[in-house]
């Protein structure tokens, strides 16, 4: 009673999935693989990407759908990062700015993106897509014109446009996964980071309790009721790509200060489809996600795209790890978005 | 008389999973004559004529009693081709017309002229190429039959809705086979004038010697058109006379004959509030563009405590006017509530004023179907009036408190009898009756100075109806809500209003006190427009 219950809550694609990911630790010690060192991976990817994927939330919450223009929020958040880096302000004080000046940006972005969706109703997914293609190909322009002067981020030869790549290192990497990090032989847990990201599940969770958001809530349940219990419904939904946009931004500065590195030009491309992938893997439906989808989705999925290339390599003798991540990540994305619920009406 | 008839029915019966829709329908036809069929809606109308076509949702449920006889012949349709065979034409309700499709394309659909050519040894009929200029004209033809001027290269999807109509009948008239032809309320959707060439096509037409038997809900067409008549009730025929000499309020009476004796005394005794005389909602010239529910230009008052009802057909109008009012769809005209204007076209004004509607489409706008219970109640009072809300740092954010939703929703549970497992359970796990209770508390919370519901009763069953009127009184009574109830039940209204306004066409056929003979109701729906009714119709 109490198993069939707990299937009922948790749901079918988690259980396989979580029962894939314990089986890939089982196997590990027997072909070499470190299990500390994979699990502080997992750890340190899901503290990684936990905002991007909680980015998706509040979109889904106002039945805007899931958010592939994820890349536009990531490129407000990449703004503010150079423009911290620009400014030459390091540490704490330079994570902060960076966060500050991407906020605003992202928050204007995300105005614009919100009409622009509220004119597509039904087509969301679809016409968000192409916002985060076009908006990726029109920085890749705007990188290269930019007036930055800052020597770490310009390119050595000619003096101007910014790197593909850029080392934060120096100036705030592993500002949160290095805060309070704990460190037991292998096995390292980045308590910063965890507590950086509980306080942004609480911030979507507390708003989604207020007024205004339980106003969104029931624009994604039910438009028309919402619009006859006399809620500016167009207005809500602007809101909430607002603050998905603006969470975007800040997934990904949490994202760089780990992995040490900003990836302008093309690298937010491919940003948004693992975060739609954990999120439905977490159990969200198109219109209706909560926090514990965000957390469950991440962790499987972080999981498993840390533990599937280290052990198969060990298995196989062959380094293809890079091979074999792209295989299975895109596997995971199309198992999710076959699983996606529709929510009947 | 010594000519056999060419359709005559013996004790049709039928029923549906043990509810008897028809029972012992007989009447027969001549060559050449109309009949016309008339009764309420759910009368059996509908079913007779699917018998008659033997469309195959009959044979499904266990097929019919009785015998159709077709030249003195026993027939039994197994699908509507054996009826075409016999020379049975229809025109349904809903048109059935490839949208894509021309006039011609249309008409001569499965019996298109063809060019003949030597593939069609090979491979037969299926690969000749279609002869235009001899179908264009074979269609012509069949539209002039009608007297009306429709290209036939216009395509459906672009005629307007009376020219479709016309396509349909068109199509049944080039069928050289075509003896007996069934209309279900072709005049429905057609003007004055349409309906005017319509009846003129059709009596031409029964001079050619077709027989027609015509269905309208407009009895003065009946009247003028038809031979004889045949009105059905609860499944019966109560009355079959010559159609020339009977009057609209004798056919009225036929047709509702059993409600006004038997539940008459259900009606609410008179209102006995004071403040009677108090206006509570005005309305003025209002226009509503609702689609399939237009409202032209409607004017009425309510007075403050009064149970206001609207009825008339569907498409009438009669939903559009507490759509409009509340805001739904775009409108224009003046509202007062309580002596101040409402704002139209937005819902929030029309709340904001002390309003709460009920919407006649339950699933798609009265309910949150994936969320609580106690959602569904408090969400409206919780955006528009604030409440349930806890303000935190000093007010600056205002946090839902859902101990108090619960707590609301509880007691509407209890007092409204709404079977659940509790606050917490989702609206769309509970059946239509209490999915209506909880748009009723819904309503309650906001404690409305007017409360609009439409259709209350529809899709729920005969427990619950009785329970959700009940609730509508004992409201009336207990808080002086001012009530608009709009219904197609007449009898629902009849028996909870004081007064109710009968809409056709977009306006204001006439408003009479509740307690009226249902003849004098039934007459102001079937559209006898342009001739001033009885006694009752100026009470404005």
């Amino acid at each position: 009673m109490f198993i069939k219950k707990f299937i009922d809550a948790a749901g079918w694609p988690r259980i396989i999935i979580a029962l894939f990911l314990l089986s890939l630790f089982a196997t590990a010690p027997f072909v070499g693989v470190l299990v500390s060192t994979s699990l502080s991976n997992t750890l340190e990817r899901f503290g990684m990407n936990g905002v991007l994927v909680l980015a998706m939330v509040p979109m889904v919450q106002t039945g805007c759908g899931l958010n592939f223009g994820l890349p536009l929020g990531i490129i407000a958040g990449l703004l503010g990062a150079t423009l911290s880096i620009e400014l030459g302000v390091r540490g704490v004080v330079g994570f902060a700015a960076a966060v500050g000046l991407a906020a605003p940006i992202a928050a204007v972005l995300g105005y614009f993106y919100g009409h622009l969706l509220n004119r597509v109703k039904g087509s969301e997914m679809m016409i968000a897509t192409y916002v985060g293609f076009s908006s990726v190909a029109f920085m890749c322009i705007a990188w290269l014109l930019l007036p930055y002067k800052s020597p770490t981020m310009i390119w050595g030869y000619g003096g101007s446009g910014l790197r593909t790549t850029i080392s934060v290192s120096g100036y705030w990497q592993h500002i949160l996964s290095g805060l309070m990090a704990v460190k037991v032989g292998h096995l390292a847990i980045p308590t910063g980071m965890f507590l950086f990201l509980a306080a942004m599940c609480f911030l979507v969770w507390f708003f989604m309790k207020t007024k205004t958001g339980t106003a969104m809530t029931a624009v994604g349940s039910n438009p028309e009721f919402a619009r006859a219990s006399g809620v500016d419904v167009d207005r809500m939904r602007i809101v909430s790509v607002v603050l998905s946009t603006i969470l975007g931004a800040v997934g990904i500065l949490v994202y760089s200060q780990s992995f040490g590195f900003l990836q302008l030009y093309t690298g937010p491309f491919y940003m948004a489809l693992p975060a739609v992938a954990s999120i439905l893997l977490g159990g969200a439906s198109v219109n209706k996600a909560t926090i514990w989808n965000v957390l469950v989705g991440t962790f499987l999925f972080q999981g498993v795209l840390t533990m599937t290339p280290a052990v198969i390599n060990n298995i196989l003798q062959t380094d293809m790890s890079e091979v074999i991540r792209i295989i299975v990540s895109n596997g995971m994305i199309l198992y999710a978005l076959t699983r996606k619920v529709q929510v009947k009406r | 008389m010594p000519e056999t008839p060419l359709l005559k029915l013996e004790n049709i019966g039928k029923d549906y999973f043990g509810t008897r829709v028809l029972s012992g329908v007989s009447f027969s036809l001549n060559k050449g004559e109309i009949l016309g069929l008339v009764g309420e809606n759910g009368a059996g109308k509908s079913t007779l004529m699917n018998i008659l076509f033997g469309m195959p949702v009959i044979a499904g449920t266990g097929g019919y009693e009785g015998s159709i006889i077709i030249d003195g012949q026993k027939t039994e349709f197994k699908s509507p081709f054996d009826a075409l065979e016999a020379g049975v034409g229809m025109v349904h309700q809903e048109f059935s017309l490839i949208p894509g499709f021309t006039a011609a394309e249309n008409i001569l659909l499965n019996r298109e002229e063809l060019n003949r050519s030597p593939l069609e040894q090979i491979f037969s009929e299926r690969v000749s190429t279609l002869n235009r200029p001899v179908m264009n004209a074979r269609a012509s033809k069949a539209i002039k039959t009608l007297g009306v001027d429709i290209g036939v290269d216009t395509i459906a999807s672009e005629m307007p809705v009376g020219y479709k109509q016309f396509v349909e009948i068109a199509r049944e008239i080039d069928r050289t086979a075509t003896r007996l032809l069934v209309l279900d309320e072709p005049t429905a959707v057609l003007t004055e004038t349409e309906s005017r060439i319509l009846l003129d096509a059709l009596r031409k037409l029964a001079e050619g010697g077709i027989a027609i038997v015509f269905i309208s809900h407009r009895l003065h067409e009946i009247i003028e058109l038809c031979d004889k008549l045949v009105v059905l009730r609860d499944g019966k025929v109560v009355r079959e006379a010559p159609a020339k000499t009977s009057s609209l309020r004798e056919i009225a009476a036929w047709m509702v004959g059993r409600q006004v004796d038997s539940r008459s005394g259900a009606r609410r005794p008179e209102p006995r509030s004071p403040e009677l005389e108090d206006l509570a909602l005005s309305v003025e010239n209002l226009w509503v563009d609702m689609p399939g529910e237009t409202v032209r230009d409607v004017s009425f008052t309510v007075r403050k405590g009064e149970i206001f009802g609207i009825g008339g057909l569907a498409g009438q109008g009669k939903l559009g006017i507490p759509n409009g009012v509340m805001g739904l769809f775009p409108a224009g005209g003046k509202v007062t509530l309580f002596g101040k204007p409402v704002k139209l076209g937005a819902p929030r004004g029309a709340l904001d004023s002390g309003m709460a509607f009920v919407s006649e489409d339950r699933r798609g706008v009265g309910l949150l179907l994936s969320e609580r219970i106690d959602w569904n109640i408090t969400f409206t009072a919780m955006q528009v009036q604030n409440r349930f809300l806890k303000p935190l740092l000093g007010g600056f954010l205002l946090l839902r408190d859902d101990a108090a939703i619960a707590r609301e929703a509880q007691s509407y549970i209890e007092s409204l009898e709404i079977k659940c497992t509790g606050p917490g359970q989702r609206a769309v796990e509970l059946s239509g009756g209490n999915q209506q209770k909880i748009c009723l508390a819904k309503a309650f919370v906001l404690r409305p100075g007017l409360l609009l519901i439409c259709e209350p009763t529809r899709g729920i069953d005969v427990g619950a109806k009785e329970l959700v009127l009940n609730t509508l009184r004992h409201h009336n009574e207990e808080y002086g809500t001012t009530i608009v109830v709009t219904s197609s039940e007449l009898e629902e209204l009849r028996s909870v209003c004081d007064r109710v306004a009968i809409v056709g066409e977009g306006r204001i056929a006439g408003i009479l006190p509740a307690s009226s003979p249902a003849e004098e109701f039934a007459i102001l729906m079937m559209g006898k427009t342009g001739q001033k009714q009885g006694s009752g119709s100026d009470v404005h």
